[in-house]
């Protein structure tokens, strides 16, 4: 439903450009025959509600559209075969999907175990050195941290290599290599935010009244930590986990494009650079359907991790 | 593939120092409760944090140099190092004048304020220097552009450096010094515009909509929940992608467009941290005592309610700072953000990044692009050690 | 005494809690014995350290609390220099922990039946389905509905006062030899309050257990203990046996405890009935957009006179209130202000019609902005109403303040956080007392407040009433209360008028079925008055009441 209110919110903002799309494409020189047919082609001289719909539609069944760079390519060159943008994003999604994986794989645990170390021992030199750690790379610039990993784990100590210039038929372990260094960037960025936010709810958690009455009965600290505060950390923990995952979403393009790593982030930015109205369009709709998705599964797993609401009265 | 041995092995070893150790503490202190309550993994942290502390002071004390060649890592952790001291220094060196000068009530303030914040405060105090007075510190122009390009950062002539141009100048020749002393007032002028400019459109939005409640609260919220749902980088690109057409036609800057843009989409954002901190004064007593006495809309927003929320805002002003500072720093880096002449760290981390690879012989070139993105670290750092402090403040003893 | 007798030994204990980087003394050199299978009431106002020192009897303290000095003996067992494993093997299995809010002192992952085992399970004192079966016994004998069922419900699926027993139940699991009650029935309205405190009693006695019976309510521990402590900011004011203490208290901060209940205004003549009443609530029936919470409700309110609407949390007292003042405008019915009748809805009133009406609220803390001084809160409506500016509006709140017995030069300067819980409820009459008002809406404005703060408060509203002529609505829950300053009574329940009529007829038996369970649960003084009234309504009766409350 909100995804469906973005795409026309996307959508507007698109056609809000002045001039035409057509000429645009073409330049400056095309001839008057060459805008009208192109204009025919993309279906611009449809009324925008029309526009909308077919472009909707196109999206769900997978066509979306041809890229103007293709576009204007092909005109010039006089061929005839288009590559369309699901075919230009396809495989830059994998691959994005590949780094968000890498990084959540490193990140999650990472981020869990800290924070809950950091909510048991809270006000230790542990807990304010991780507070002050977390504080700086949250607040750094994704490339600033990507620079400072370059110069240490690239440059001075060449243990991982700074381009990720990963390409189909790689084998896994190389293309994990490569990856490593953009994902290390995003696990710092999102391991701070999502450390923090389990040490704030385990904390919330430990000065509940039941923790209390549970330490009163004389049961170990280990059994108070697992038996009783982790059934109910669940529902945090996990929507904590499932925001920094889209958060992790905007922290792709700007790291994809310090590693030079071919993914959907940096097709994005080359795009915006370019005008290339469906390709940004395209995969902006894909940012924000991945962000909503993540945002909803976060809301539904919270729902069915919390023992009030899988319990009724 | 021996390299998980080693750490297998060295796991092992400070394991068995940490059991020695607390042994050796529960001896020596006749049991008391700090050892004798102590867990294991509490005394292996103990230990792990005693072997990296010797291992980073035996790092900083190797030479520089071996065999001539300078060895960068050292150089750079030695930098990194100092910097971190002479910051740790500085701080307290603040905090404590603080302590000593000003009113009753600063002084207090000061004297419990922790190392952190006092770091934070001097570094704002410091930029917001720089950007004032930009055109008086900085000693050429932002713009200037001088014969010598590509000068090594350093001033020493003997490495290729000028002591006209302490940090070097860029490719086509112009003062990185200077323009990093520009680049305060630019950057951080328009984030500060561009944030006072979100609180004011969400947060005058987030009270009304509070107060009044009804169908207006219900739009304007449906409104900011879709708006939220785009990711703010991603709606930032696309908007400004939009903008780059339409700037060159109506003949405003680009930069203007950013500003609303960035103001814009960060305002869902204080709507709904305003609308939250508004709703739960409005569920107040005295809301409800002030609303039966019959006092107008006004009032209650300016009398009643924001006296109370300044707090929270204040605190969520700084970060959001932050985060409209970044996000312009980040749009600049993709080379969409404030547009050259001026200078701007974003666009000079981009330009000059390529010198990082040149750290390995070195050194001193790889700084430059390090020193940009640092001032921008630093400065968001810096804020968020202050909100933090605010936060913590205010929300009393609760943790 | 023979030392086996001796349980509990506290020797001149002393407890520090932190607050801003300082330590600061909660407990005073506390000393106290137990035997076994003794009750030890003890009580004191807010803020006397009460729980510190029941929770230290454990040998526990929570965080930001330490013990500087003093001894805990349990049992010989010497708990403050124990180590966590000792304190760990005594706590559930020999002490067990009752907390003043069930709701949330249950885990709300796991069933009750689970948590109850837990403790016998853990300490290794019986199996799991042999502490299963127990638990179902004590259920029962605790008189919970559906014994055998009820474990295996989730805490929230369970109602308060339940709770409350089947946390009882839990703490008895392995037969302790000490628990430690904190506050069990505070959070509790007194219907409900009362069965639980027959259950605890009566397993208290079966097992002979010992136990430590924190409250600040005289009548609760009245019934409970077998010997009171006395204790006030931290120190120990007086401690004997139960019934000595009531009949003959030593200390003079003891004595003015006791006094307090007895406090009670003239009965003032029955109003003439032809007289206009101030307010008229007329038929009014309302809702929370679908949830109907008022039936039909009427009753007036006369110039100079206090009618106190009494009934539990839920029954609609505050909902007429806000039905009064128009903030939930009723669906049907009106409210008619010295025979006119007022808008519904308080947007529509003009500002004569809301001056003339207005609130004093229960918590004082929301009732004040905490960003305004003093001399601002009561000075706007002085502004607001009046016109009054400047050195006026200055004179007219200092006039104000010396009303209600603040010294203006002390308080008109200060803000609501510098003052004490009474002395904010007397700025909250001071800023309705300055709109010159006829009627004022007295919502539970002392239930916030320990006893002899309250007992300033009754006589202030009285002393202005006295003045001039209020017309006070004093809604409470509070049966003490309601004898000391109403001159008429309305009960509700459940969103209905149950009774209503003068204080001395309310009082006097026959009364409406309710009203009588109401007046039968508040407890007295008497040591014996449970034992009594236990055998008068019998024991299935309550058994009975716990089940319609389901």
């Amino acid at each position: 439903m909100t995804l469906i209110v973005v795409s026309l919110v996307i959508f507007i903002a698109v056609n809000a450009l002045p001039g035409d799309f057509a000429q645009a494409v073409l330049g400056q020189g095309a001839t008057d025959e060459a805008v009208a047919a192109i204009r025919k082609d993309l279906g611009l001289d449809q009324p925008y509600f029309y526009r909308y719909f077919t472009w909707l539609g196109g999206m769900l069944t997978g066509d979306l559209g041809v890229s103007f760079a293709q576009m204007n390519f092909a005109s010039n060159m006089g061929g005839t075969q288009l590559k369309g943008v699901l075919e230009q994003i396809a495989p830059r999604f994998m691959n994005t999907m590949f780094l968000a994986g890498v990084t959540a794989a490193i990140a999650v645990p990472f981020a869990v175990i800290l924070g809950v170390l950091a909510a048991l021992y809270r006000n230790s030199v542990f807990d304010r050195a991780t507070n002050i750690t977390t504080l700086t790379s949250i607040s750094s610039p994704e490339f600033f941290l990507a620079y400072i990993l370059i110069l240490f784990l690239a440059v001075l100590n060449p243990v991982f290599p700074s381009l990720s210039n990963i390409f189909e038929g790689m084998g896994f372990g190389e293309r994990l290599e490569k990856t490593m260094l953009p994902a290390l960037t995003l696990t710092l960025v999102v391991t701070a935010h999502m450390m923090r936010m389990t040490r704030a709810a385990i904390i919330n958690l430990l000065a509940s009244p039941y923790i209390e009455m549970a330490r009163l009965k004389g049961i170990s600290p280990m059994r108070v930590i697992v038996v009783h505060a982790l059934p109910n950390a669940l529902a945090p923990i996990i929507n904590v986990i499932a925001l920094n995952l889209a958060y992790l979403i905007t922290g792709v393009v700007v790291v994809e494009v310090v590693f030079v790593y071919p993914g959907i982030g940096q097709l994005f930015v080359d795009s915006v650079k370019i005008r290339d109205i469906p390709v940004v369009q395209a995969c902006c709709l894909i940012f924000a359907a991945a962000y909503i998705l993540l945002n909803l599964t976060a809301d539904v797993l919270s729902i069915l991790s919390n023992p009030r609401l899988r319990h009724p009265k | 593939m021996t390299w998980w041995l080693w750490i297998i092995l060295g796991a092992v070893v400070i394991g068995a120092a940490a059991w020695a150790f607390r042994m050796a503490g529960q001896q020596a202190t006749g049991n008391k409760p700090f050892f004798r309550d102590m867990p294991f993994g509490v005394a292996f942290g103990y230990v792990l944090a005693a072997v990296l502390l010797v291992f980073f002071v035996w790092f900083y004390f190797q030479p520089a140099e071996l065999n001539g060649a300078p060895r960068a890592s050292v150089m750079f952790f030695r930098w990194a190092m100092n910097f971190f001291l002479i910051s740790a220094a500085a701080a307290l060196a603040f905090k404590f004048l603080g302590s000593f000068v000003g009113t009753e009530g600063s002084r207090k303030l000061f004297r419990s304020m922790p190392l952190t914040a006092s770091f934070g405060l001097l570094v704002i105090l410091i930029y917001t220097v720089l950007a004032i007075f930009a055109g008086i510190i900085a000693p050429h122009g932002q713009e200037e552009i001088f014969a010598q390009a590509n000068v090594v950062p350093g001033g020493n002539p003997a490495m290729g450096g000028n002591p006209d141009f302490p940090l070097g100048t860029d490719q086509i020749g112009r003062d990185i010094y200077s323009r990093l002393i520009y680049g305060a007032q630019n950057t951080v002028g328009i984030a500060f515009a561009t944030t006072c400019l979100a609180f004011f459109l969400g947060g005058s939005l987030g009270f009304l909509a509070a107060t009044l409640g009804g169908w207006l609260d219900q739009i304007l919220s449906r409104l900011v929940d879709v708006l939220m749902a785009i990711p703010a980088l991603i709606f930032a690109l696309l908007l400004m992608t939009i903008a780059s057409v339409w700037a060159p036609t109506l003949g405003i800057p680009l930069t203007v467009f950013m500003v609303l843009i960035i103001a814009v989409i960060d305002s869902t954002r204080v709507f709904r941290l305003a609308r939250a901190v508004a709703m739960n004064i409005v569920v107040m007593d005295y809301i409800e005592a002030a609303k039966l006495r019959g006092e107008g809309l006004s009032y209650l927003i300016f009398r009643e309610i924001l006296p109370n929320a300044t707090a929270p805002l204040l605190a969520e002003f700084g970060l959001r700072f932050c985060f409209v500072f970044l996000t312009i720093a980040s749009l600049s880096f993709l080379g969409v953000g404030i547009q050259p002449p001026l200078a701007d760290w974003g666009t000079m981390v981009r330009d000059l990044a390529q010198f990082i690879n040149f750290a390995a012989f070195a050194p001193l070139v790889a700084t430059a692009p390090l020193l940009a993105a640092g001032a921008i670290a630093l400065l968001t750092v810096a804020v968020n050690f202050v909100v933090d402090w605010m936060l913590h403040k205010s929300s009393g003893l609760k943790e | 005494m023979s030392d086996s007798d001796v349980l509990v030994e506290i020797k001149d204990l002393w407890i520090e809690g932190r607050s801003d980087e300082t330590w600061n003394p909660i407990i005073n050199g506390a000393s106290m014995t137990l035997k076994r299978g003794e009750v030890l009431g003890l009580i004191g106002e807010s803020g006397a350290g009460k729980s510190t020192l029941g929770l230290a009897a454990m040998g526990f303290t929570r965080d930001g609390v330490r013990i500087s000095s003093g001894d805990v003996k349990f049992d010989g067992i010497d708990l403050v220099n124990a180590s966590a494993a000792v304190k760990r093997e005594l706590l559930g299995k020999r002490i067990a922990y009752v907390a003043q809010s069930a709701a949330a002192s249950f885990n709300p992952a796991h069933k009750l039946i689970d948590q109850h085992t837990e403790a016998p399970v853990q300490h290794g004192v019986s199996s799991r389905s042999d502490s299963q079966a127990d638990g179902i016994e004590l259920y029962d004998r605790l008189r919970l509905p559906n014994p055998d069922e009820i474990g295996f419900r989730y805490p929230h699926q369970v109602s308060g006062g339940q709770l409350q027993r089947a946390m009882t139940a839990m703490a008895m699991a392995c037969r302790p030899d000490l628990i430690i009650f904190d506050e069990p029935t505070t959070a509790l309205d007194v219907t409900t309050q009362i069965e639980v405190l027959a259950s605890i009693r009566d397993i208290v006695e079966q097992f002979d257990t010992a136990a430590i019976y924190i409250t600040h309510d005289l009548a609760v521990v009245a019934q409970m203990a077998d010997r009171i402590k006395v204790l006030l900011k931290g120190d120990e004011v007086e401690e004997s046996d139960t019934r000595s203490m009531l009949l003959n208290p030593q200390e003079e901060y003891t004595k003015s405890l006791w006094a307090v209940r007895s406090f009670q205004r003239d009965q003032k003549p029955v109003a003439a009935t032809d007289a206009t009443p101030v307010i008229s609530v007329k038929n009014v029936t309302a809702a929370y957009g679908k949830v109907p919470v008022l039936y039909d409700v009427s009753f007036d309110i006369h110039a100079g006179r206090t009618v106190a609407v009494v009934g539990e949390s839920g029954s609609g007292k505050s909902t007429t209130a806000r039905c009064i003042t128009g903030l939930l405008p009723p669906l049907k019915g009106h409210i008619e202000f010295n025979g006119e009748t007022l808008p519904l809805d308080y947007r529509k009133r003009n500002k004569m019609q809301l001056r003339q009406a207005q609130m004093i609220y229960q918590m004082a803390d929301t009732a004040l902005n905490p960003r305004k001084k003093i001399g601002e809160i009561i000075g706007r409506p002085v502004e607001f109403y009046m016109g009054l500016t400047g050195a006026k509006k200055r004179e007219r709140v200092r006039a104000l303040l010396d009303e209600i017995e603040l010294e203006p030069d002390q308080f008109i300067d200060r803000l609501p956080s510098e003052l004490s819980g009474g002395q904010k409820q007397r700025v909250g009459i001071a800023r309705a007392l300055a709109a010159e008002p006829q009627f004022i809406i007295c919502d539970e404005v002392t239930s916030a407040l320990d006893q002899l703060v309250a007992e300033g408060i009754l006589k202030l509203l009285a002393k202005l009433q006295d003045e001039l002529d209020l017309a006070y609505m004093f809604i409470t829950h509070d049966l003490a209360t309601v004898k000391s300053i109403a001159d008429e009574v309305v009960v509700m329940k459940d969103g209905r008028v149950v009774e209503a009529g003068p204080k001395e007829e309310m009082f006097q038996p026959p009364h409406h079925a309710y009203t009588d369970l109401l007046l039968s649960s508040v407890p007295e003084m008497d040591p014996d008055w449970l034992t009594n009234l236990l055998s008068e309504r019998g024991v299935e009766n309550i058994g009975d009441a716990a089940v319609d409350k389901m």
